[in-house]
């Protein structure tokens, strides 16, 4: 699905459940959010925050794969990306 | 799989009305990358970095790392912007494209949904034989791109049947800017060539404005043509609704575009002539086969939830700065043909097939390093072209301009024939040095001393007794077999004009 | 127990700096204290195995004659959200365990150039989603004041480490309350920055347009001073602002001494009364209005009439961003990655990784906020949630032109037993009601004790909110009506607070 978690069958019944109740609860913002109030994406109005062109500290290969799961060389590796029916 | 049919083009044509669609992304070569200070792979100078060198942590999504956004790619994309002839934003935002995929860092691309930094432009397009074709273009906006994998243990180094893929995020954080025309209708038979205009004139376009070396074949510009068909309606009938579209993607050369975009209108107009429908899916162009194949179907991935990017604050270009990219642009590309064609004197074919081999920079560059525009339209068009041709890469990677005007310059002062110089021409493609130092090692300077051609014409005219007689008869002609030999005798290091004279004067004496 | 740990970072700064009393002693008290109590509290996830050198190091600067910053040898404990290099970050989940960032935060980075002594990482909710820190992947933290209970959440390690004399101050961040909330239930002092006023680069996003990172301290002063080291513009924080702020500590000295609460005009918001509030909650709450009425503050109700919608607006807005923030852990660049017995393709191992790595109440939110983003579903949710925004700042704006601060209650109720609340999501995001309406408003809020509950003896808070840039307002009121209450108590709150059991461990630190 969109989340990419693999839940249980448990975990679907129970978070339906809570889902539905949750959802209910929040269609209450619709009361108040008419077409004439705009919406408001960052709490402090800023603009144009731009930063040079100029090259910084990168991380060293070293670096960039400390955490890597799996890795081959210079490069992580993962798993097939298709199945075998693609 | 079993190749798919295809119809014939122009029977197609007659059926089928082609409507395109073209979404050009242009890598720009700004010194770092579009939300991130790592180098830039698509800059020339990081060309050659090896894989995860160039990284910043947002590059890798790493937990608390944050986007800034590079102030020259704003710049850059303003300028395209202006020269697509379109209106620049007020303001706009940066969005979320919300999908998973193991070349994203983040697995959300940032980029421009509603609000692009430029609208509602159009481009003007020139066709091998002058035509003008205008291209709308719907927008352009900002974006970053993705990283490169790698699949291995599979049969083709495709995705399919590979065992694992490799990772490389260098590209991850690219800026991009993507170009959207609208639907182009009105393009009929004429529809591949325009394809390749169009994405040609792009090219000149952004290399104009220095903001990108858009080398199809490095993945500067890519490419994804759109293509359906329409059923032409028959006299006093109600047009047809416009038909399913595919969208073919990794077009990596000009001649791949005019080919794809010609094969599926072909493969359509077969599917639709036998009553089957176009699948709306993304297709992969083969340029060994020449043919489209299904890539991933479209499925629920196709929601990307996009939301305003609440990391990045909304971008509002000062008027003063549009006005200021403005009037900075360079020569419209077609303004600038018309220029140049004058200046060099070339005639209308000339000039189409320089501009049609994609040569006008090389050439242009070639006459500023103090060569003839004949010179150098002769080099590029005949020999560089040809030898490029054999390789299956483009002219400007062979040799310089500034080694095409040396080498001419070779000829001029008479250091080497026609026939010479193309030996050395190779010599330099090879990789041997400029062309002095090629015919400094390879020892093919014409012989200039006429001792050594005398010695040599001596040797011809004793092996063959006949000749002097029938030049002194007044039959000059016949000089012709001793040039030849001498000629070979030289190995071609000799001026023919030169060793005719010698002949006729060792004849008058 | 050392008296060392019973000092404020104030104190200790000035003893540090006067020669009384070494980093290195300070610290290895502090080290003792969490062997001593940890095992109980859990405020901890790690603790720094190199605390003594960073303290001997500023040992040596300030022997050296280095000109050292008031906060300089200090020990400070560090919310698990915000990335070490030196030390792993969890975010409090498993899909991190392990995680070593190759950068610092900011606010660590800054910490540390001031001499700082960074004493280890402290639990919390995963991914800052909770207001009880019982849903840490690493087991719950205990409140120092009834170990049976919660200490709040997101930053419920943070705000007991400091309440547990475990560090004199910590870091800790708030999306909803996540700061606020815990210094409520555990007697202690909580600030939550204007939005964009701290650099949230290097803190594991929550939700990008709520999230701010800030003090966590037992006194406003010493909140203040950490406030001063880790505040300004960062230029890797897109959103963090550029203003000069003035000096926090001075603002807290200020309103300890001055006379600030003279004609300060004090709203009370209409939407937000005592029937929705535990009785002993509501009755410390005007108790310390009353206090500052005495001292010629004015008590003005106002209105605040979108308030009400702003815990459902923020449980559509953070879902939404969240379930953005956390796609990236997919098992491919960093975290744990889970394969499916016999392999699997990439996606099957993004999806059981998640699976496995996520807890509950993640999953929950993430699985919501793609529904509140989806084709469809976005005007309705995620795009009306915004519009409640714009209405709540209206509310703020509108306020603030009647009064100075607004105070509330920092949460409905006292410290709740562990597991009272876990199995009823809604109950439990209940417990923000009043902090939430700041972060969607980017408004500044503190929160300081205001006394004990007289049913269950426990702590209270009393929140302030000012304007949007004001945040010294806040160190003003907030010292000044903390100097009247700890004058009226003839000590700290944390006075009270019971003796926590010292468990001998040999062997010195976890």
């Amino acid at each position: 699905m969109l989340a990419r978690i693999q839940l249980s069958d448990d975990e679907v019944t129970q978070l339906t459940g809570q889902l539905d109740a949750i959802v209910d609860n929040i269609a209450k913002v619709s009361e108040v959010a008419t077409p004439d109030v705009e919406p408001t994406s960052h709490p402090i109005p800023l603009h144009n925050v731009f930063r040079p062109d100029v090259a910084g500290q990168t991380l060293t290969t070293a670096q960039a794969l400390q955490n890597a799961p799996d890795a081959d060389g210079d490069r992580f590796r993962v798993t097939a990306i298709l199945g075998e029916e693609q | 799989m079993a190749a798919a049919k295809l119809m014939d083009f122009d029977k197609a044509l007659e059926l089928f009305e082609p409507v395109l669609g073209f979404e050009v992304h242009v890598e720009l070569n700004t010194e770092t990358k579009m939300f991130s200070d790592a180098p830039n792979p698509a800059n020339e100078r990081n060309h050659e970095a090896g894989p995860n060198t160039l990284i910043a942590p947002v590059d890798l999504g790493l937990p608390g790392s944050l986007p800034v956004v590079n102030e020259t790619a704003i710049r850059s994309s303003i300028s395209l912007g202006l020269a697509l002839g379109c209106s620049i934003a007020e303001s706009c935002r940066f969005a979320r494209k919300n999908y998973f995929y193991p070349d994203l860092g983040k697995n959300y691309q940032i980029s421009q949904y509603d609000e692009p930094i430029a609208f509602e432009g159009s481009v003007e397009v020139e066709l091998e034989d002058g035509t003008l074709v205008t291209i709308p273009i719907e927008r352009a906006h900002m974006e970053e791109d993705a990283g490169k994998l790698t699949h291995m243990g599979g049969a083709t180094g495709r995705i399919q049947g590979a065992e694992y893929s490799l990772v490389d995020y260098n590209r991850a954080g690219v800026p991009l800017v993507e170009i959207v025309t609208k639907t182009i209708f009105g393009a009929e038979h004429r529809a591949p060539e325009i394809a390749k205009a169009y994405v040609a004139t792009i090219r000149d376009i952004v290399r104009g404005l220095g903001i990108s070396e858009a080398r199809l074949e490095r993945g500067n510009l890519r490419c994804d043509a759109n293509v359906s068909l329409r059923p032409r309606a028959l006299p006093g009938e109600p047009v047809a609704p416009l038909g399913t579209r595919t969208e073919t993607k990794n077009v990596n050369s000009m001649r791949s575009v005019e080919r794809a975009v010609r094969y599926e209108i072909q493969r359509q107009a077969a599917i639709l002539a036998e009553g089957g429908t176009i699948t709306q899916e993304t297709r992969h162009w083969h340029e060994d086969t020449g043919t489209t194949s299904p890539g991933r179907p479209k499925s629920d991935a196709d929601d990307y939830r996009y939301f305003p990017e609440p990391d990045l604050l909304p971008v509002q270009p000062p008027r003063e700065l549009v006005e200021e990219l403005r009037a900075a642009l360079p020569e419209q590309p077609v303004a600038r043909r018309r220029r140049l064609m004058t200046e060099w004197g070339f005639t209308d074919l000339e000039f189409q097939d320089v501009r049609n081999g994609g040569l006008l920079d090389e050439v242009a560059a070639t006459i500023a390093a103090g060569s003839t525009p004949a010179a150098a339209r002769k080099w590029w068009t005949t020999e560089i072209s040809r030898l490029a041709n054999l390789q299956e890469r483009e002219p400007a990677e062979l040799i310089s301009p500034e080694n095409v005007a040396a080498l001419q310059q070779l000829v001029d002062a008479g250091t080497l024939t026609d026939k010479l110089a193309r030996q050395v021409l190779e010599g330099v493609i090879a990789g041997e040095g400029t062309p002095q130092q090629v015919v400094d090692a390879r020892g093919l300077a014409v012989v200039s001393d006429d001792g050594a051609l005398i010695a040599a014409i001596d040797d011809a005219l004793a092996a063959q007794p006949d000749v002097m007689a029938k030049i002194k008869d007044g039959k000059v002609q016949a000089a012709g077999a001793v040039i030849g030999a001498v000629m070979k005798a030289m190995k071609g290091q000799a001026d023919a004009a030169r060793v005719r004279e010698l002949i006729l004067e060792r004849a008058a004496q | 127990m050392s008296e060392i740990i019973r000092w404020t970072a104030a104190e200790l700064g000035a003893k540090l700096a006067a020669g009384e009393v070494s980093s290195v002693e300070a610290t290895q008290a502090h080290l003792d204290r969490i062997a001593a109590v940890d095992g109980d509290v859990h405020a901890f996830l790690h603790v720094n195995e190199h605390a003594l050198d960073a303290a001997a190091d500023v040992d040596r600067r300030r022997a050296a004659g280095e000109d050292l910053g008031a906060l300089a040898g200090v020990p400070l404990a560090i919310k698990d959200v915000l990335v070490t290099t030196d030390q792993p970050s969890t975010s409090g989940s498993r899909i991190l365990e392990g995680y070593r960032s190759p950068f610092d935060a900011t606010v660590v980075a800054r910490s540390r150039a001031a001499g700082l002594v960074g004493i280890g990482k402290t639990n919390m909710d995963e991914f800052a989603m909770g207001s009880s820190t019982e849903h840490s992947a690493y087991g719950p933290t205990h409140n120092p004041w009834d170990l049976d209970r919660i200490p709040g959440g997101s930053g419920g390690g943070s705000a007991a480490a400091v309440a547990a004399f475990e560090a004199p101050i910590a870091l800790g961040s708030d999306t909803g309350g996540s700061i606020r909330q815990p210094a409520h239930v555990t007697g202690t002092v909580g600030i939550k920055p204007t939005y964009g006023g701290v650099s949230r680069y290097g803190a594991i996003a929550l939700a990008s347009s709520l999230d701010q990172v800030g003090p966590v301290a037992r006194t406003v002063l010493d909140a203040g001073l950490l406030h001063d080291v880790i505040g300004g513009h960062d230029p890797k924080d897109s959103t963090s602002l550029t203003d000069a702020w003035p000096s926090f500590a001075a603002a807290a000295r200020e309103g300890a001494t001055g006379q600030v609460l003279k004609g300060l005009k004090v709203g009370v918001v209409r939407e937000l009364p005592d029937s929705g509030f535990q009785a002993g909650v509501a009755s410390s709450f005007h108790a310390a209005l009353a206090q500052m009425e005495a001292q010629g503050a004015e008590i003005v109700e106002i209105s605040a009439p979108h308030f009400e919608y702003g815990v459902a607006a923020y449980y559509l807005i953070l879902p939404a961003e969240a379930s953005s923030n956390l796609a990236k852990f997919d098992s491919v660049r960093f975290g744990l990655r889970v394969t499916p017995p016999g392999g699997g393709t990439v996606e099957d191992v993004m999806s059981l990784t998640r699976e496995a790595g996520f807890g509950p109440e993640v999953k929950r939110r993430i699985i919501l906020g793609t529904y509140a983003l989806s084709a469809g579903y976005y005007d309705a949710y995620y795009g009306s949630a915004q519009k409640v925004r714009t209405l709540i700042q209206q509310d703020f704006d509108a306020a603030f032109a009647q009064v100075d601060v607004i105070a509330t209650p920092s949460a409905p109720t006292t410290a709740f037993k562990l597991g009272e609340k876990i199995d009823d999501p809604l109950q439990m995001y209940l417990n923000d009601l009043t902090t939430i309406p700041a972060n969607l408003a980017g408004v500044p809020g503190i929160s300081i004790p205001s006394g004990l509950a007289e049913e269950d003896g426990l702590p209270v808070g009393i929140q302030f909110l000012a304007p949007v840039r004001e945040d010294a307002r806040l160190y003003r009121v907030g010292a000044a009506l903390e100097a009247l209450l700890v004058d009226a108590w003839g000590g700290p709150l944390l006075d009270r607070a019971p003796v926590l059991a010292e468990k001998t461990v040999l062997g010195g630190t976890r």
